[in-house]
């Protein structure tokens, strides 16, 4: 005799006017061809993918265009603003990317992954000019996903300049290290969402593996965003069904409820009735 | 008369707009967006937006980016 198990179902992450189904948010660079990106890509089981706006390569006709490798009735196309180091480049870089999304009539022209870097071997945020481009898009009506550390003083100064999501890195971008401080993430989620438990909080940056996924997810976290940890796996089409996994496994765990940590053992068997003199 | 493209100088017809120099480079203009002097051109202006000699253009597309 069976019944039908009773599991709540999950709504899916809203971010903005975003309905996203996967909580698996995937960069499109670094792979070695648009085939194992275009793989990886659906694999992950993703439904937004993230990309950059860069000059055009004038000279180079034989080379194909990323935009021929996706399916952008599929993808909801998350522009962003990487490799800017000030406010005034990456709100420009913005408003180009906006305008490429608008001629490709792809939903995502209306939102930014906001990434305002201060240094080129850390690749971490500058805090004073995220703040500021963030303040800038929002007026310009765009809904801004702000790439931030995991400070949660600056979180909350985003959210309060009108950032849609706030997007704390676990460690710096590319490097793999997972999530290095929990503790400030777990701190992020209680001062954003305390009052306002909707309101997205995505990891973005320093996954290196499933686990670093889990537990992210385990946190409370409404996503993550990876890219590096896809696109230079050994075998990045396992790596995207890994990570497809280790999203789902982690929100899963997170809404479940995990048992409180305790120093000593607690049997799983009964401890009544067992055979033998020795039973305690 | 020569215009600054990508920070590359490059020759065009005096007259040349917008529109017939992203057909002369052949791009897809849907895959792109223009800076024009600093200030974005709309898609829409390309083919009314004449080129003046020192121009300083900026065509961007998408690439892989995380």
């Amino acid at each position: 005799m069976s019944s039908e198990p009773s599991i709540t179902a999950d709504p899916p992450l809203q971010i903005g006017s975003h309905t996203l189904h996967s909580r698996l948010i995937v960069g499109t660079g670094k792979y070695d061809t648009l085939e194992q990106m275009q793989q990886s890509l659906d694999l992950s089981g993703t439904d937004c993918i993230t990309v950059a706006v860069r000059r055009e390569r004038l000279y180079d006709p034989t080379g194909r265009n990323l935009l021929d490798a996706i399916d952008l009735g599929r993808y909801t196309l998350l522009p962003n603003t990487a490799g800017c180091y000030n406010a005034k480049d990456a709100v420009r870089t913005a408003k180009l990317g906006r305008e490429i999304l608008l001629g490709l009539e792809n939903r995502g022209a209306n939102w930014v992954k906001l990434e305002v870097l201060a240094d080129t071997k850390t690749l971490l945020p500058d805090p004073v000019e995220t703040l500021a481009a963030c303040e800038q898009l929002v007026a310009a009506g765009f809904e801004v996903l702000c790439y931030t550390t995991d400070d949660p003083v600056i979180a909350k100064r985003l959210k309060s300049v009108g950032a849609t999501a706030v997007m704390p890195a676990g460690s710096p971008i590319g490097s793999g290290q997972g999530i290095l401080n929990p503790n400030n993430i777990r701190i992020c989620l209680e001062y954003l969402k305390g009052d306002d438990p909707t309101y997205p909080v995505i990891v973005d940056a320093g996954v290196g593996t499933a686990s670093d996924v889990a537990m992210a997810m385990e946190l409370g976290v409404d996503g993550v965003l990876l890219n590096t940890a896809i696109a230079h796996a050994k075998d990045p089409l396992r790596m995207a069904i890994a990570m497809r996994y280790a999203t789902e496994a982690g929100r899963l765990a997170y809404l479940s409820g995990r048992i409180p940590r305790r120093l000593y053992a607690s049997a799983s068997s009964p401890e009544e009735g067992v055979v033998g003199s020795d039973a305690k | 008369m020569f215009v600054q493209l990508n920070a590359q100088r490059r020759e065009i017809s005096p007259g040349t707009h917008l529109a017939e120099l992203i057909r002369q480079l052949e791009l897809n203009p849907k895959f792109l967006a223009v800076e024009l002097n600093g200030e974005l051109c709309p898609r829409d202006e390309h083919a009314s937006t004449v080129l003046n000699e020192g121009d300083e253009l900026e065509i961007v597309t998408l690439v892989g980016g995380g």
